[in-house]
């Protein structure tokens, strides 16, 4: 016990500012209204999908959660269950096998929600998989997607920017 | 394992492999031979050369003790059909049944002839790998029901997870048979990935499916970025620069470390012991940092291509990177003391989810979880390519096969990654990092072959008209590793698969491609 307390002092804490917002970002406008974006703005709670991703962007998402970037420091919290959710996060292109589980799962959850495509293949076109006889594309041609976050993978700060782009005013 | 009665010839290339073209008796009779003479069943995938008025292939890849051997079967146009080899190999089953869903290839003799990649996305009788299928094709969504294994008995009932799972995880079912909290029994159904990597990259230039062979499984970029270049200059006959090779290692070895450390973090992080998230994590981000300053991205995507890397490191590089070893090294070593000193991991840790070593032959284990349970198998050193033949690699190896010993394995190998990259970073003298790859041949055939993280990531490719990719194959070692994860909750409580499911960490996007 002694040796665990004492390298948790010893990292000390590493959490770094948020990123700014980006309203380049933004797809659709801004479909909520202010007084729900208050309570929005203090605690979040997240439903990831990966309904095709290569596993890159995942990576991203498990490290916004730890130390450095410190999301739930923010009151965002990843929940089990879409019932439970404000905001759906999801990645990679949409295979043709996960469409039926990425709209039920976007069904399941209650309105208002908000969708936040991360990853080149999920914000556009299916990136390098492209489209065919066994993807769909981007995450905007099966469910309507709020911000869109490219890269592959997109930073860390760029996933937090999104979330918090999605939801502000 | 004479291969005396084979024509054999070499596969140009880093990896020491041989080919040859075979009849169906030749097949079974040098499956038979390697299996007696402790070999193990690499690959296996089809194709379609109907193109070429050749009907179609199997291709099965065998791992002996002198090299690869890669087996090519030619089969007839009309139902193209061979007898199954998973009497002899028990892994060829999930192969051969995807062989069938994307090709209409059938495994003759069999035991499960279910469907396994086809899901709802194209109708029985519809094989998109085919060359008649346009890559665009559309069809209507077809049934997906699937016949699970029904376990019967009182007061036996089933827990279905997934696809989508509770926390950050690629999508699979698993199916659960349980008595009180105790599973009798596993039953995955995989595939629900499915993007179609394959037919992607049929007809892409040599430089671009580079990229595309980088994202089938986005945690092991490194890993496939390297088999695939390996398998392209081997077409290309070519050579790389000797300070790209030292290069090259650096990077799987960087990717192991950060891997490692990630899945270190979530196996405390199962066991309730967050602090294990957080510490873990947070050196692992250290390493991604100096990925992004140095080598250009953060997961090393991209920076393996043909010919060689992509870029030389600065000037700074070494020294960051000695002293980051240094950081990794010195903090790894306390958080290890404290995993094990931690009497809750420990009770967690300890006999779960465990492969004991005559299964894990038996069923063909391999990578990591191989090494976990008593499999001495590691590429590095049974079959070391260039760097790794000048470094003396110290193998990790545990005889428990469960957890404990998955997490011991990852220590191990952690430090080793780490003497690793230090040797490699005194010894990579100066020297051009890339070289021009010259325009493949058509009809080339090149095989690549890298032990990742995971385990043995294998490419192979076939090139076509102007030098464009005709076919590639990439095999991910979760192809073996999976049905061993099914064996190994049986009598274990469920709340205990996350934590064995995580201890295997196998890839559901390179598995599904």
């Amino acid at each position: 016990m002694y040796t665990l307390l004492k390298q948790i002092a010893k990292a000390g804490i590493v959490s770094e500012p948020p990123p700014e917002t980006d309203e380049a970002l933004r797809v659709t406008r801004q479909r909520l209204d202010d007084a729900i974006l208050e309570q929005f703005g203090r605690s979040l709670a997240i439903r990831h999908v990966d309904p095709g991703s290569c596993n890159g962007c995942e990576l991203e998402i498990h490290m916004a959660q730890a130390a450095h970037y410190n999301l739930e420091g923010r009151g965002i919290r990843f929940v089990a269950s879409p019932r439970h959710a404000d905001m759906l996060l999801v990645t990679g292109p949409v295979s043709r096998h996960m469409k039926v589980a990425l709209l039920r799962t976007y069904d399941a959850m209650p309105a208002p929600k908000l969708v936040v495509a991360i990853g080149d293949c999920g914000a556009c076109g299916g990136g390098i998989f492209g489209e065919s006889y066994a993807s769909c594309g981007a995450v905007s041609s099966i469910i309507p997607v709020d911000v869109a976050v490219p890269g592959c993978p997109p930073t860390p700060l760029a996933i937090l920017q999104g979330i918090l782009t999605a939801i502000t005013k | 394992m004479s291969l005396d009665d084979l024509t054999t010839q070499p596969i140009p290339g880093a990896v020491s492999a041989r080919f040859a073209l075979v009849s169906e008796a030749q097949l079974r009779a040098a499956c038979e031979r390697a299996k007696a003479d402790g070999g193990r069943l690499l690959a296996l995938w089809g194709c379609d050369d109907t193109d070429l008025e050749r009907g179609f292939a199997l291709n099965v890849v065998l791992a002996l003790r002198e090299g690869l051997l890669c087996l090519r079967l030619p089969l007839a146009g009309e139902h193209p059909r061979y007898a199954s080899l998973a009497d002899l190999f028990p892994a060829a089953t999930r192969m051969q049944r995807a062989v069938y869903d994307l090709l209409g290839v059938h495994a003759q003799g069999g035991t499960d002839t279910r469907k396994w990649l086809r899901h709802g996305a194209w109708p029985e009788g519809v094989f998109p790998l085919r060359r008649s299928v346009p890559i665009d094709a559309a069809f209507a969504p077809a049934d997906d029901r699937y016949a699970f294994v029904r376990v019967e008995g009182e007061g036996v009932h089933e827990i279905a997870v997934g696809p989508v799972h509770a926390g950050t995880i690629e999508p699979g079912h698993f199916r659960f048979s349980v008595v009180g909290e105790a599973v009798l029994r596993l039953e995955q159904r995989l595939g629900y990935k499915h993007k179609g990597i394959e037919k992607r990259a049929e007809g892409m230039a040599l430089d671009e499916c580079a990229r595309l062979a980088a994202r089938v499984s986005g945690d092991c970029t490194v890993a496939y970025a390297w088999a695939y270049a390996q398998a392209a200059e081997g077409i290309a006959a070519m050579q790389v620069p000797m300070r790209a090779v030292w290069l090259r290692g650096i990077a799987l070895e960087i990717e192991r470390v950060h891997n490692h450390l990630g899945d270190l973090g979530y196996l405390g992080n199962d066991v309730a012991l967050a602090f294990g998230f957080f510490q873990f994590w947070r050196l692992k981000e250290l390493v991604l940092r100096l990925n992004a300053a140095l080598f250009g991205h953060r997961y090393l995507m991209d920076y393996i291509v043909p010919g060689g890397v992509a870029r030389d490191l600065p000037l700074d590089g070494p020294q960051r990177l000695y002293e980051l070893a240094a950081t990794i090294e010195s903090e790894v070593k306390v958080l290890r003391g404290i995993y094990d000193e931690h009497a809750g991991a420990q009770d967690r840790f300890i006999g779960a989810g465990r492969v004991a070593p005559e299964l894990a032959q038996a069923l063909g284990l391999t990578g990591l979880p191989g090494r976990a349970s008593g499999l001495a198998w590691d590429l590095r050193v049974n079959h070391p390519i260039a760097p790794y033949d000048q470094l003396d690699v110290r193998m990790a190896i545990h005889d428990q096969g469960d957890v404990a010993a998955r997490v011991s394995v990852r220590f191990d190998e952690v430090f080793e990654s780490l003497r690793l990259i230090r040797a490699m970073l005194g010894r990579a003298t100066a020297g051009p990092v890339h070289e021009v790859v010259p325009v493949a041949r058509e009809g080339g055939f090149g095989i690549g072959l890298v032990e990742g993280w995971r385990g043995e990531v294998l490419v192979a490719l076939e090139t076509g008209a102007g030098g464009c990719v005709r076919r590639m194959h990439p095999h991910d070692p979760s192809w073996q590793n999976w049905p061993l994860l099914e064996r190994a909750v049986i009598d274990n409580i469920v709340p205990d698969f996350p934590l064995i499911n995580k201890s295997f960490n196998l890839s559901y996007s390179g598995h599904d491609l």
